[in-house]
């Protein structure tokens, strides 16, 4: 079993799509929805829920008033400054980051500490394997543990019911749930588009993925909004040791099947998903060989001309 | 006052939506990138940078002299940066919290203050406007207090306007909590849809009122407008679907200088929003 994740480091670059095309191309897999924030996998993805389960990744404290002698050492202790200056004093959970240090000083032990729930989990069923997605309660903490849940639960299954890969819809940032989305994975996969954002979030996430010894391959989307960035951004990535897969062209194609709900390769054979299913076996040939510890170099497939301009 | 732009979705136009109202602002304003992971506000800028400040945080140091192996830190440390393992206290820094839990509790003084580098604060001027924004160290996990430092690197005299991380988790809502209205910036499809109602659910939930800017809207497509009528929400503006507007952006270029069509939407926005926050008084950040 080999663990791919799509990452972008700029948000809105095309992950889903990609990951959701993957999904439909492949006979079997298992996907898992990284994006606890604002999942969106699921949209595109027709599934039932099997499984729903709350997710506790941390404490909240809960003072009792009766034992309260409103010392004050509660409020003085917090580092986050989530107890206001009330008497007796009220947590704000918005700011607590459930370190429980206010009930471990409290004197007349006042504070108890409950488990929060900060959001839920879903195991749901596809036509092609298990999709593993939650939902992060507004305003909670602990995306990095929901996600490191989710992709153990993968890990789980995919060792009961053989399956050759996991596909993980990432989420933006270089942060705590992109770091839990990719520790210990087999593969990134960045997606990211020829802008000077997509060009400065890329280095700054090949730098993570090096920092972390996870190789990495990318594709560049609508490349043709730009193709001199698309070519220096090639090199660039080629430079900090990624693999260069096909580049994806824009495609009016892409947001008819999202606005359809569906997967683009699924409502489509136009140049995007094309590029899709080249791209995905490029990616198998990565994942399938021992993926060398030198990177090879792999010249940028450029496709001619330009996309139609009409819809953009 | 302080304004915030934010969305659920990644990538629907946030930046794009507070370079542009910096740049259109009938008063001299703050821009605060709040979007520490990935901040991109000051590639549509030419800055000229004024100070740049590293931002720490506190992990625990062993003083292994003093250190009674008692097990009070690693019992208070919920996040397993301090373990004891055979006659030797460790500390995992990049598990660290820094709640200062085992600081306080170590009855020998044997945790001293270590500092872990979060990232940068960043200082720039920008024509009468100012430009503030964080830069999360490569491999650093926790980005709400680099967040906060960004923040408190602005002094309220003039408007803030703050470019917040997306999502609806810690980063995004440290970003904005403070803020007196939040523009949220969304996209015409199922996905903007859906985590446009995630944001306007973190909005509610903070008490903050907000007013919706759509991004990349086509002609036909009423989504987000029947949305926003649904929800009594104000739409208070919609950027058209270009692919010119697309390829400058791809070259770091601020829309409202290459179409004046829409740079006059922008000065409208800033008139309508004025009317709306006409009552807020100015705030400062906490």
């Amino acid at each position: 079993m080999k663990e791919l994740v799509l990452l972008s480091g700029k948000g809105g670059t095309g992950k889903t799509s990609l990951t959701a095309a993957f999904a439909h191309i492949l006979s079997s897999r298992i996907l898992v929805d990284a994006d606890v924030d604002a999942a969106n996998l699921h949209l595109i993805t027709p599934h039932s829920v099997e499984i729903e389960e709350p997710f506790s990744g941390g404490i909240l404290p809960v003072l009792n008033p009766e034992n309260c002698t409103d010392c004050g050492l509660c409020r003085e202790v917090c580092a986050f400054l989530a107890i206001a200056d009330t008497h007796p004093p009220r947590i704000d959970p918005v700011r607590c980051e459930g370190c429980g240090v206010c009930a471990a000083f409290c004197p007349s032990k006042a504070i108890r500490l409950e488990p929060r729930i900060s959001g839920v989990w879903f195991h749901s069923r596809t036509e092609k394997g298990p999709l593993l997605h939650a939902r992060l309660g507004i305003a909670e903490e602990n995306s990095g543990k929901l996600v490191t849940l989710l992709r153990k639960r993968a890990r789980a299954l995919a060792e009961k019911e053989p399956c050759p890969v996991i596909l993980v819809d990432g989420p933006p940032g270089i942060g705590c749930p992109v770091i839990a989305s990719m520790t210990g994975a087999d593969l990134v996969l960045m997606v990211t588009e020829p802008t000077l954002s997509g060009r400065h979030d890329m280095l700054r996430l090949a730098d993570l993925c090096t920092k972390m010894g996870i190789p990495a391959c990318i594709t560049l989307n609508k490349w043709d909004l730009n193709p001199e960035m698309t070519e220096s951004m090639g090199r660039e990535a080629a430079a900090r040791g990624l693999f260069l897969l096909s580049p994806i062209p824009f495609d009016p194609e892409v947001a008819r099947a999202m606005t359809l709900g569906k997967s683009l390769t699924e409502v489509s054979t136009g140049p995007a998903s094309q590029a899709i299913r080249r791209i995905w076996r490029e990616v198998e040939d990565l994942l399938g060989g021992t993926i060398p510890a030198s990177h090879a170099m792999k010249p940028f497939p450029m496709t001619e001309g330009k996309a139609e301009d009409s819809c953009f | 006052m302080i304004l915030s732009v934010a969305s659920g979705k990644g990538g629907t136009g946030k930046t794009t939506v507070s370079v542009n109202l910096a740049a259109t602002a009938p008063m001299p304003v703050r821009l605060l990138d709040c979007d520490v992971e990935e901040p991109n506000a000051h590639l549509f800028i030419q800055t000229e940078e004024v100070r740049r400040s590293p931002k720490k945080v506190f992990i625990p140091k062993v003083d292994a002299e003093k250190c009674t192996l008692c097990g009070q830190c690693e019992a208070i440390c919920r996040f397993s940066a301090l373990v004891t393992i055979g006659q030797k206290l460790l500390t995992f820094p990049e598990m660290c919290h820094a709640c200062l839990g085992c600081l306080r509790i170590c009855p020998e003084g044997a945790i001293l203050h270590g500092e872990r580098l979060l990232g940068e604060v960043i200082q720039a001027k920008w024509g009468r406007h100012e430009l503030i924004w964080g830069e999360l160290r490569v491999g650093e996990a926790m980005s709400p207090p680099l967040i906060e430092a960004v923040q408190g690197a602005a002094v309220a005299d003039r408007p803030l306007i703050l470019d917040a991380p997306p999502g609806t988790s810690c980063p995004m809502i440290a970003a904005v909590r403070d803020s007196d209205f939040i523009l949220l910036v969304t996209e015409p499809t199922p996905f903007g849809l859906n985590d446009l109602r995630l944001a306007v659910d973190t909005a509610r939930h903070l008490s903050i009122p907000c007013g919706i800017v759509l991004n990349r809207a086509e002609p036909g497509n009423t989504l987000i407008q029947e949305y926003a009528r649904k929800e009594s929400i104000p739409l208070l503006m919609e950027i058209p679907y270009r692919r010119s507007y697309a390829e400058a952006y791809s070259r770091g270029e601020r829309l409202t200088d290459k179409d004046p069509e829409l740079k006059k939407a922008f000065e409208q926005l800033w008139r309508d929003l004025e009317k709306k926050l006409h009552s807020l008084s100015e705030r400062r950040l906490p």
